[in-house]
C-alpha cells in the first residue's frame, strides 16, 4: 500500500497501418538540415542490393544501388560527417568479412577480415563511428558467436574483442560520449559494455529479459533512455544510465523488428504485423 | 557501665537541658561546641574513653534533641547560618549508623510537608552525598560483638534498602531526586564498591603485617563483608538488580582483574548473601556480567560450595525460566565450563537439558520460547564440552536425542521441527564424529542460523578451558561476538552503485507498470470457458493446456453466465487437475481459478467442494486446497463492493487492479475516464470548501454476497469430522488437516460478520470447539482459539449473551483452566482478556443490562483492533 501504484503502460499515440508488408527498418528524417541530398537507405533486400532513395519533396525514387556480396541479416552502417564523401560499411563476401566502401563513388576501401582461427561467424550488426578527438573511423561489429569486436578501419585490425552473449548478437548501439554501448542478442540478455582509454572493450553488466530475442536497440539522441524491439512483440524502454526498466509496451501482435527515435523524442516501432506504432514517452524537457 | 554518673553524662544532661529550653543563641552555640569536643579533635580535646562513651550512650539522645529543636526561628538565633552548620555537623560527623537512624526516624515521625521535614530530607541527601553510607556499612562490618547488635543491624538493613520507599511516602511530590530508586540504588552500588575496596585495603595491611594465615584471614573476611552482602541481597530481592549491579559489576570486574585479593573479597561477598536472596543476586549477576570470564572472577566456585546457588544456576535459570538472552546463557554456561571443579556440573546440565529437550510431554506443553531457550543451552553446552568428556555418556545422550528428534519432527509447528533438526544435526556430529553425519533439510532462517552459530565453539572460551587456566585473568574479550558476525554483511549493493559513477543531471523517470511482462506463449489461449474445460481435460498439447489454465480465471470473471452453466464440472476438473509439466505458479493458477469459479457460483460450487472434503479418494493436499479455496472465496464474496467488482475481467493481482483490462483493449474508454478525472480535478481546484472532510466518500454500501451462502460454506464442513473413513481420519493421524479445518472455520465465521446466519454458525462452532478442546496438537488448539475469537467478533453482542451464553461459559472455563503456557501459542492476548471480561467478571449482583453494556464496549474495542487479522 505504501508504494504508489505505478501508472498503467501507455497506449500508442498513433498507429500507421497499410504498409501491406512486415516493417523491417525505420528512420526519422529531419528534412531541413540534411544538406541537399535527402536520402534514405532501404535495408538490403534478398535481391543483394542496397538502394539509395531520394525522398526530397515527397519523391520516392531509387537513385542508386550498391551491389552486395552476401545474403544475411546484417544491416549496413553509414558514417557521414557532413562531408561530400562518406563511408559505408556493409557485410562483405566470404561470410565473415565486412566491406568498407567510400560513397558515393562506391569504391571499396578495404575489407575487414577476422583472423582465420577466430571463428566469429557472420557479422550480424555494424556501427561505424568516429571519436571526436580521433579522426580515424572505428567500427563496432557484432558477430554470430555472440561477441562484439572493435575494428580500427584504417589499420584493418581488431582493437578489442569481447564475448558478451551466448547467442548471435542481433544489434548494438553505442553512446560515444559516455563510451558505453549496449548489445542485444537472440538470447535473453542485454549486455552493456564500455570502451576505456586504451580502446579495450569491457563488459559492465548484463540485463535479463523475460523473453528471448532482440531485433534492434536504439539509444535516444539525448542519451537518456533506450528502446529495444523484441521478438516477443514488445518494445522495452530502459533508463540508459542505470538500465532500470521503465516500460514494456505491448501493442503489436507479432515480432517488433525495428525501433527509432525522432529528435523530439517520439518513438516509432515497426513490426512484422505490418503496423508502425508511434509512442510518446518521457518527453524531452 | 559504671554505676556512678560520669563526667560525660553530666555534661550531656546539662547540654540537653540548655538546648531544649534556651533561646539564647550564644549560649546554645557554646553548648554545642562543648559537645562537639567529643566528636572531633577540637580544643580542649576529650579523653578517648569519654569520646567512646559519648558515641555509644549519649549521641542518639543529643541528635534527637537537636532534631526536635529544628525550626526557622531557632536557626536564626545566630546570624549567617552558623548555628545550622554546627547543627548539621553533628549528623554528618558523628557515628553514621546512629545519625542515619535518627534522621530516618525524624523524617518518618514528621507529619506532612513542613520546614522541618524538608530540612531533614535535605540533610539526609547531604548525608548520602558525603558518602556516609559507606562509612555506615564499613562500621557495621567491623563491629559486631556489641549487645543488641542483630536487632540494630536488622533495623539498619531495612532502613538502608527501603529508604526510597520511606522517603517517597513521606515527601510525596516534594521528593528529591537523590531518593528516587533509580538514583539511590546506583549510589548504594557505588558505596558498596567503596566498602569492598576498604575491606580489601585493610586486609592487605593485615596480611602484610601478620602473614596470611588462611584461617583467621577467612574468619575476618566473613564478618567484614556480611553486612554488605545482606544489603546487596535485600536490594536485589526488592528488584533493584539492574541499578545496583549495573554499577557494581563493571567496577568489580575492573577491580578483580589481576587482583587475587579482590577476587577473594568478591567471592566472600556472594557467599555471604543470604539464601533467600541468592536467586535474585545470581540472576542479576548473570544478566549484568559481560561474559563468562567476568562471571567466573566474581563468583569463584560458588556453585560447588553453595547448594542454593547450584540450584539456581544449574536448574532454575536453565529449566524453569526462559528470560535469559543468548549472551547471558553463554556467560552462564561458559562460567560452568571454565573451572575443572565446575565442569562435571556442565556435563550434568547437558544431560538434564537433553532429557528435557527430548521429552515428548515437554515438547507438547512448554511454550516455544522455553523450547528455544533449552535448545540454545544444549548447543552452547556442546560447544564447551570436549570429546573425551562426551564419550562416557554417549549412549545416554544419544537416547535422549533420538526420542526428541522423533517427537519434534512429528510436531505440526514449523519452529519446533526446525529446532529438532538443527539440534539433532549438531549433537550427532559431536557425539559420533566418526559416523556418517545426520543431515536434514531445513530452511536457513534467522533461528537456524543463530542456533548453528552457537554450536560452533568459540575460540576464546574454548582456548581458555583447554589450557586449564580458570582463574588467571583472561584478557577482557568483547562478549558475544557470534550474533554480530552473522548480522554483519551487505556488500553487493556497493558493486552495483559503482556501475555509474558519473554524475549527470539525471531526471528521474517514473517507470510504468510492468506486471504484464510475462513470458510469451506461442499457442493461443481458449476464448470461452467451455473451451478451457475441454482443453484442461482432453488436450494433449501441453502449451494449450497451460494457456487454458492461465486464461481461465479471467474468462470466468468475464463471463459469469457461461461459467454458471458448467461451474460444478469446472470445479471438479480443477480440483482433480494435476501438474502435467512444470508450470510456473501452477498451484496459484489453479487456486485462483477455483476461487473464481466459487465466487461466480457460490452455492453450488461450495456444496460440491464441501461434500468432497469428506469424500473417500482425495489426498490431504486436495482436502487442504478445498479449505483454502473456500476461505478465499468467502473473503472475496464478503468484501464490500464486491458486487460491482467481481465480474470485472483481468487477474486480481494487486498491480493490475487499477487498470481494467477492458479499458486497455479499447483505447477510447481509457481516454474518456481520463477526461472525467481531468474535469473533476478542475472542479475541485476551483471549488472552495469551508470544512474538511466533506468530499470524502465512505465505501459504497451494498449487501454482502456472502450473507446468503455462508451456510453452504460452513455447515457441511462440520458434519463429518468425527466419522473417519479409510483414507481420512481427522481425529487420528490427519491432525494437520484438522488444524487447517479449525482455522478455516474460524475465518469463515469471521467473514460472516453482520449476516443473519452468524448466530447459528457461532453456536455450531462453539460446540465444535468444545468437542476438541483438549486436542493434543498445538496447531489445532491455536485454530480453536482463533475460532473462539472470531465467534466473539462476529456474533452480535446481544445474541451472544442471549443464545450462546452456555457455550460461552464453557469456552471461558476451558480457557481459564488452560494456562497460556500450555497453549504454546498465544494468538491474541486480547482474546483471553476479552473472554474474561465478557463472561468471567460476571458478579452475581451485576444486572444483565450492565453486563451487556460491558461486553458491547469491549467488543467495539477488540473489533477495531483485530479487524485486519485475516487480510
Amino acid at each position: 500500500m505504501a508504494a504508489p501504484c505505478p501508472p498503467p503502460p501507455p497506449d500508442p499515440q498513433f498507429v500507421l497501418r497499410g504498409t501491406q508488408s512486415p516493417v523491417h527498418a525505420l528512420h526519422f528524417w529531419e528534412g531541413a538540415q540534411a544538406q541537399g541530398h535527402p536520402v534514405l537507405f532501404s535495408g538490403q533486400g534478398r535481391d543483394l542490393k542496397l538502394c539509395l532513395w531520394d525522398l526530397a519533396e515527397g519523391r520516392n525514387a531509387v537513385v542508386d544501388s550498391v551491389r552486395l556480396e552476401s545474403v544475411g541479416f546484417c544491416r549496413s552502417s553509414i558514417l557521414a560527417g557532413g562531408q561530400p564523401r562518406w563511408m559505408l560499411a556493409v557485410p562483405g563476401k566470404g561470410g565473415d568479412e565486412v566491406q568498407i566502401l567510400e560513397m558515393p563513388s562506391k569504391t571499396s576501401v578495404c575489407a575487414l577480415k577476422p583472423k582465420a582461427d577466430a571463428k566469429l561467424g557472420m557479422p550480424m550488426c555494424l556501427r561505424l563511428w568516429q571519436a571526436d578527438c580521433n579522426p580515424r573511423p572505428l567500427l563496432l561489429a557484432g558477430y554470430e558467436d555472440g561477441s562484439v569486436a572493435l575494428w580500427d578501419v584504417s589499420e584493418q585490425k581488431v582493437c578489442s574483442h569481447i564475448a558478451c552473449h551466448e547467442e548471435p548478437v542481433m544489434d548494438l548501439d553505442f553512446d560515444s560520449q559516455k563510451a558505453r554501448g549496449i548489445s542485444g542478442s537472440a538470447g535473453k540478455a542485454l549486455a552493456v559494455w564500455s570502451l576505456d582509454g586504451q580502446q579495450a572493450l569491457q563488459v559492465r553488466g548484463t540485463h535479463e529479459l523475460t523473453n528471448p530475442g532482440i531485433a534492434e536497440i536504439t539509444i535516444r539522441p539525448d542519451r537518456k533512455i533506450l528502446a529495444t524491439a523484441g521478438w516477443d512483440h514488445r518494445i522495452r524502454v530502459f533508463h540508459w544510465r542505470t538500465m532500470q526498466p521503465l516500460a514494456v509496451l505491448a501493442f503489436h501482435s507479432a515480432a517488433v523488428q525495428c525501433v527509432a527515435f525522432a529528435a523530439d523524442g517520439l518513438l516509432a516501432a515497426g513490426s512484422k504485423d505490418q503496423r508502425i506504432s508511434l509512442w510518446s514517452l518521457y518527453p524531452r524537457a | 557501665m559504671e554505676p556512678a554518673p560520669s563526667g560525660v553524662r553530666l555534661v550531656v544532661r546539662e547540654a540537653i537541658q540548655t538546648l531544649s529550653s534556651s533561646e539564647d543563641g550564644g549560649h546554645i552555640f557554646s553548648t554545642l561546641e562543648s559537645l562537639k569536643r567529643y566528636l572531633s579533635e577540637m580544643e580542649p580535646p576529650a579523653l578517648p574513653r569519654e569520646k567512646e562513651e559519648f558515641a555509644s550512650a549519649h549521641f542518639s539522645p543529643v541528635l534527637r534533641c537537636l532534631a526536635s529543636r529544628l525550626s526557622p526561628a531557632w536557626l536564626e538565633l545566630l546570624p549567617d547560618g552558623r548555628l545550622e552548620e554546627l547543627w548539621a555537623s553533628f549528623f554528618l560527623e558523628g557515628p553514621a549508623d546512629q545519625a542515619f537512624l535518627v534522621l530516618m526516624e525524624t523524617i518518618e515521625g514528621t507529619a506532612g510537608p513542613s520546614f522541618r521535614l524538608m530540612k531533614m530530607a535535605r540533610l539526609l541527601a547531604r548525608f548520602l552525598r558525603e558518602g556516609r553510607l559507606a562509612v555506615l556499612m564499613e562500621v557495621q562490618c567491623r563491629q559486631q560483638t556489641q549487645p543488641g547488635f542483630p536487632l540494630l543491624r536488622e533495623t539498619l538493613l531495612g532502613k538502608v534498602v527501603a529508604l526510597p520507599d520511606h522517603l517517597g511516602n513521606r515527601l510525596q511530590r516534594e521528593n528529591l531526586a537523590e531518593f528516587f530508586p533509580q538514583n539511590y540504588f546506583r549510589l548504594l552500588g557505588e558505596e558498596v564498591v567503596r566498602v569492598l575496596q576498604a575491606v580489601a585495603d585493610s586486609l592487605q595491611v593485615t596480611a602484610g603485617f601478620r602473614g596470611p594465615t588462611v584461617l583467621r584471614w577467612q574468619g575476618g573476611l566473613d564478618s567484614s563483608v556480611s553486612f554488605v552482602a545482606q544489603v546487596l541481597g535485600k536490594a536485589c530481592v526488592h528488584g533493584r538488580q539492574q541499578e545496583m549491579l549495573g554499577v557494581l559489576v563493571p567496577r568489580l570486574a575492573a577491580l578483580t582483574q589481576g587482583s587475587y585479593l579482590h577476587q577473594r573479597v568478591c567471592w566472600r561477598l556472594v557467599e555471604q548473601v543470604p539464601d533467600r536472596a541468592m536467586e535474585a543476586v545470581l540472576t542479576g549477576l548473570v544478566e549484568a556480567a559481560p561474559g563468562p570470564e567476568v562471571l567466573s572472577r566474581l563468583l569463584g566456585n560458588l556453585v560447588v560450595k553453595n547448594k542454593k546457588a547450584q540450584f539456581v544456576m544449574t536448574r532454575k535459570l536453565l529449566f524453569l525460566q526462559s528470560r535469559l538472552t543468548t549472551p547471558m546463557l553463554q556467560s552462564l554456561l561458559g562460567y560452568l565450563a571454565m573451572d575443572s571443579q565446575r565442569r562435571p556440573l556442565l556435563l550434568q546440565v547437558l544431560k538434564e537439558l537433553l532429557e528435557t529437550w527430548g521429552s515428548s510431554s515437554a515438547i507438547c506443553h512448554t511454550p516455544l520460547p522455553q523450547q528455544r531457550h533449552v535448545s540454545k543451552a544444549v548447543l552452547i553446552c556442546l560447544a564447551h564440552l570436549r570429546e573425551p568428556e562426551l564419550r562416557d555418556s554417549r549412549d545416554e545422550l544419544l537416547a535422549s536425542m533420538m526420542a526428541g528428534v522423533k517427537c519434534r519432527l512429528d510436531s505440526s509447528l514449523p519452529p519446533v521441527r526446525c529446532l529438532g533438526m538443527v539440534v539433532a544435526e549438531v549433537i550427532s556430529a559431536r557425539i559420533h564424529p566418526e559416523g556418517p553425519p545426520l543431515k536434514f533439510q531445513y530452511e536457513e532462517d534467522e533461528l537456524s542460523l543463530e542456533l548453528l552459530a552457537l554450536a560452533s565453539p568459540q575460540p576464546a572460551g574454548n582456548g581458555a578451558s583447554e589450557a586449564g587456566i580458570s582463574l588467571a585473568p583472561a584478557t577482557a574479550e568483547p562478549p558475544a561476538e557470534t550474533p554480530t558476525e552473522i548480522v554483519d554483511g551487505g556488500g553487493p549493493e556497493a558493486q552495483l552503485a559503482g556501475f555509474d559513477s558519473e554524475l549527470d543531471s539525471d531526471d528521474e523517470f517514473v517507470p510504468y507498470d510492468m506486471s504484464g511482462d510475462r513470458e510469451l506463449k506461442s499457442s493461443k489461449a481458449p476464448a470461452y470457458v467451455r473451451d478451457c474445460v475441454e482443453a484442461l481435460t482432453t488436450s494433449e498439447d501441453v502449451e494449450r493446456w497451460e494457456a487454458a489454465l492461465r486464461a481461465l480465471e479471467g474468462l470466468v470473471y468475464r463471463s459469469p453466465t457461461a461459467t454458471r452453466e458448467v461451474s460444478v464440472e469446472l470445479a471438479k476438473v480443477l480440483l482433480h487437475l494435476e501438474e502435467k509439466t512444470c508450470v510456473v505458479g501452477f498451484a496459484g493458477l489453479r487456486q485462483r481459478a477455483l476461487v473464481a469459479v466459487t465466487v461466480t457460483d457460490p452455492a453450488r460450487v461450495a456444496d460440491y467442494l464441501t461434500s468432497q472434503f469428506y469424500a473417500l479418494n482425495y489426498s490431504l493436499r486436495q482436502r487442504m486446497d478445498i479449505l483454502d479455496v473456500l476461505t478465499l472465496a468467502a473473503q472475496e464474496l464478503s468484501r464490500p463492493g464486491c458486487l460491482g467488482r467481481a465480474p470485472q475481467p483481468g487477474s486480481p493481482s494487486p498491480n493490475t487492479q487499477c487498470l481494467p483490462a477492458a479499458a486497455a483493449s479499447q483505447p477510447g474508454s481509457a481516454v474518456t475516464s481520463d477526461w472525467r478525472v481531468v474535469v473533476e480535478e478542475r472542479i475541485r481546484s476551483k471549488t472552495r470548501r469551508i470544512s474538511k472532510g466533506g468530499p470524502r466518500q465512505g465505501p459504497a454500501g451494498g449487501p454482502s454476497r456472502f450473507s446468503s451462502v455462508a451456510g453452504h460454506f460452513f455447515f457441511p464442513l462440520l458434519q463429518h469430522f468425527d466419522r473417519p473413513v479409510v483414507t481420512f481420519d481427522l481425529l487420528g493421524d490427519d491432525q494437520l488437516v484438522l488444524g487447517r479445518l479449525t482455522h478455516t472455520l474460524g475465518a469463515l465465521m469471521y467473514l460472516a460478520v453482520n449476516t443473519t446466519v452468524a448466530v447459528a454458525m457461532g453456536k455450531a462452532l462453539l460446540e465444535f470447539v468444545w468437542a476438541l478442546r483438549f486436542h493434543v496438537d498445538a496447531y489445532v488448539r491455536q485454530g480453536l482459539l482463533s475460532a473462539v475469537s472470531s465467534v466473539l467478533l462476529s456474533v452480535p453482542a446481544a445474541r451472544l449473551l442471549e443464545d450462546l451464553l452456555d457455550e460461552l461459559l464453557e469456552a471461558q472455563s476451558w480457557l481459564a483452566g488452560t494456562s497460556p503456557r500450555g497453549l504454546q501459542v498465544l494468538p491474541h492476548p486480547a482474546i483471553l482478556a476479552s473472554l474474561g471480561s465478557s463472561c468471567g467478571q460476571r458478579s452475581p449482583q451485576g444486572s444483565p443490562g450492565s453486563r451487556l453494556q460491558e461486553t458491547l464496549t469491549w467488543l467495539r474495542k477488540t473489533r477495531t483492533k483485530t479487524a485486519g487479522r485475516w487480510h
